[in-house]
């Protein structure tokens, strides 16, 4: 991974893809090669009105994304989930979430990844994924 | 006892999403509820897609689908209901989601303890057994709610939900 030069129009293209991911407002940050997505605070991601939290599917689509667009850079073209695990550890407030994907093995048709995402403080992330996405074989 | 829950159960089960804004954003739809078991839908539309060269549906709509639907058979699972926030969510893939398809998600609590319920999900097109997706999570009723400081109780647009509550004693 780290011999792949990574770059914003790279992300952009990637992203672009995923019309949801638009939808959402995701966008990126780049810094060298390691990439975090920023999930913009809306009104229309909330889930619980009443304690301002976002809706857990809200995070969940925002830490899918993360994982498919770290793939996407590195395994070829638009991964598939298999089976996702996601622990909810914080109720999300209203403000912007940022998320960052570990590739922890990449495999010729399937990826493991782990994604974390937080708002304040990188070390009290609000939830976490983990789970198997199908590869293509062939490169971008 | 059981009919008077479930009326108020219906009475009250469409302001679940109609009260979530990320679910009415997405477009999902109250189908069904029963104690411990909700279905819902949600109709196919362009901006959910998840992969634009074959219009699938995001993983992520599905996860927030099958989040919900568990979330009201939870709810709907407790003997004084209350609101809950998801612990953890599992979700399998199956199949790519036909493009233009509505999927149903359907959800049991098969087994609910004082603050915890555990709550499978399948997610479908129509034909239960050739499945999207299915989901296993946990949900626990939220601190508030346990406090009976619940934040809900201040706003008018969960009376229903309230009076289930507060009915459910007698």
């Amino acid at each position: 991974m780290s011999s792949v030069v990574v770059t914003q129009d790279d992300v952009k293209q990637a992203l672009a893809e995923i019309p949801f991911a638009k939808q959402l407002g995701i966008y990126p940050l780049l810094m060298g090669n390691e990439l975090t997505l920023v999930l913009p605070y809306a009104p229309h991601i909330i889930g619980n009105p009443m304690l301002k939290a976002l809706h857990g599917g809200a995070v969940g689509a925002f830490l899918e994304t993360t994982a498919i667009v770290q793939l996407s850079l590195t395994g070829g073209k638009m991964p598939k989930p298999i089976g996702i695990n996601i622990d909810y550890l914080r109720r999300g407030k209203p403000q912007d979430t940022f998320a960052r994907a570990t590739v922890a093995r990449q495999g010729s048709r399937v990826a493991n990844v782990r994604v974390k995402a937080w708002q304040e403080n990188v070390r009290n992330p609000i939830a976490i994924l983990h789970g198997n996405f199908l590869i293509s074989k062939d490169k971008k | 006892m059981n009919e008077e829950k479930l009326k108020r159960l219906w009475d009250m089960a469409p302001m679940f999403i109609e009260g979530t804004p990320h679910a009415k954003f997405l477009g999902m739809k109250f189908v069904a509820v029963d104690i411990g078991r909700a279905t819902m839908s949600l109709p196919y539309d362009k901006k959910l897609i998840g992969n634009a060269q074959t219009e699938v549906l995001h993983g992520g709509v599905l996860t927030a689908l099958l989040d919900q639907a568990s979330g009201l058979a939870a709810v709907s699972s407790f003997n004084e209901m209350q609101p809950v926030a998801t612990l953890d969510l599992r979700i399998d893939y199956m199949r790519a989601a036909t493009p233009g398809k509505t999927i149903i998600a359907e959800a049991h609590a098969y087994k609910t303890t004082r603050h915890i319920a555990f709550v499978r999900a399948v997610a479908h097109e129509g034909d239960v057994d050739d499945p999207v997706a299915s989901s296993q999570a946990s949900f626990m009723t939220t601190a508030s709610g346990r406090k009976g400081a619940n934040p809900l109780e201040r706003t008018k647009d969960f009376e229903d939900f309230l009076s289930v509550k507060s009915g459910d004693g007698s």
